[in-house]
């Protein structure tokens, strides 16, 4: 099976280079020069069939693709470019038709949303990283500017004498009983 | 961090959701028309039961029409004639485009069903329907007085969504009427 497809796929490549033919649902489609078939195949994949969900020209078996796929191959031939072709398309069948939307008002979001929304996303990463150190550091200084206070027992401003006092001979009971250092 | 920053990712989440739940509903096989306020595309075909030539000038005649496309070939056309017979009694306008069709299987078909059409051009090649962004048959344009197309119907009219296309309609003559 495996082996038949990919015969069958060599055979539609050396049959396209050599003859500057597209085969395209089955159908083969002869063109004078190679870039003209090119055009063909590529726009018959980026071009939707407006009646199939999700189907290009070159897949679809409905009415209108083959319609389709006909006039694509009649432009072409003439020699009318990409733009124009799809132009022609998008004027009768509207935005549906193209799978590769154009950038317009309507279609930012679609285009530039997920960049936006990872861009977004990388900001409030840095945000919370920063924050995060600078509350680490503070409380890293803090502990440099407190820690000595407490190991002399220097007295702060927010207690009175007598609370000072008692904190004292609370923490030389602590101090008996165990190390404060150690815990 | 302040307490109200913890509702963000909340808030979030309830308008992905509304987008989402909105995603819902939405019908990914409703297409717009591209020709929708645009003229009418020209056209030279000839008439199913005369062969007389019609052009796009016929559909500027000041008066808000239908124009739909149809062939025997189509099934659901079938379903919907007896209603546009019925349409076309009440004094709808109605003109036919027939759609990749043989010219005697159409003449049969209306001679059999009766004709609701001021008259159908034979679109045999399918030219115009592509102009018109047609995908498959029924599709029904209106058109109002100055040969603009205003609306697009997928689909057979039925009794069930002629009056959404009514409303549209009689908002068209109105529109006309004031101006």
């Amino acid at each position: 099976m495996q082996h038949s497809l990919s015969l069958l796929l060599f055979l539609c490549c050396s049959f396209m280079t050599l003859h500057s033919q597209a085969i395209v649902n089955g159908h083969e489609y002869q063109f004078e020069e190679e870039s003209k078939a090119e055009i063909f195949r590529h726009l018959a994949n980026e071009l939707r069939c407006p009646k199939c969900q999700n189907q290009n020209l070159a897949d679809s078996n409905a009415m209108i693709a083959d319609d389709l796929r006909r006039e694509l191959y009649q432009q072409v031939k003439e020699g009318k470019g990409s733009e124009e072709i799809v132009d022609f398309m998008v004027n009768r069948y509207g935005d549906f038709v193209l799978y590769r939307p154009k950038v317009n008002a309507m279609t930012y979001v679609l285009w530039y949303g997920p960049a936006a929304l990872c861009v977004i996303a990388a900001v409030v990463f840095a945000l919370v990283m920063r924050s995060r150190r600078r509350e680490e550091d503070e409380a890293a200084a803090e502990n440099v500017q407190t820690a000595p206070e407490k190991a002399e027992g220097v007295s702060s401003e927010e207690f009175s004498v007598e609370e000072q006092a008692r904190l004292n001979s609370l923490l030389d009971d602590d101090q008996n009983d165990s190390d404060p250092k150690g815990s | 961090m302040k307490r109200w920053t913890l509702f963000i990712p909340f808030v979030v989440f309830v308008l992905l959701g509304l987008l989402l739940w909105r995603g819902l509903y939405l019908n990914p096989k409703h297409v717009p028309s591209a020709l929708l306020d645009k003229p009418f595309p020209a056209f030279t075909l000839p008439t199913l039961k005369t062969g007389e030539s019609k052009t796009e000038a016929t559909l500027q005649n000041g008066k808000v029409q239908l124009v739909n496309v149809w062939g025997t070939w189509c099934i659901s056309c079938r379903v919907e004639h007896p209603f546009l017979v019925e349409l076309a009694q009440k004094g709808v306008a109605i003109i036919g485009i027939n759609y990749k069709d043989e010219n005697d299987a159409a003449l049969k078909w209306l001679d059999d069903l009766g004709d609701p059409y001021l008259f159908s051009v034979d679109d045999e090649e399918g030219t115009l329907s592509m102009d018109l962004g047609v995908t498959g048959a029924p599709e029904t344009f209106i058109v109002d007085q100055q040969g603009m197309v205003r609306h697009k119907h997928q689909g057979p009219i039925t009794s069930a969504n002629w009056p959404e296309l009514k409303t549209i309609i009689d908002q068209l003559e109105q529109s006309k009427g004031e101006g």
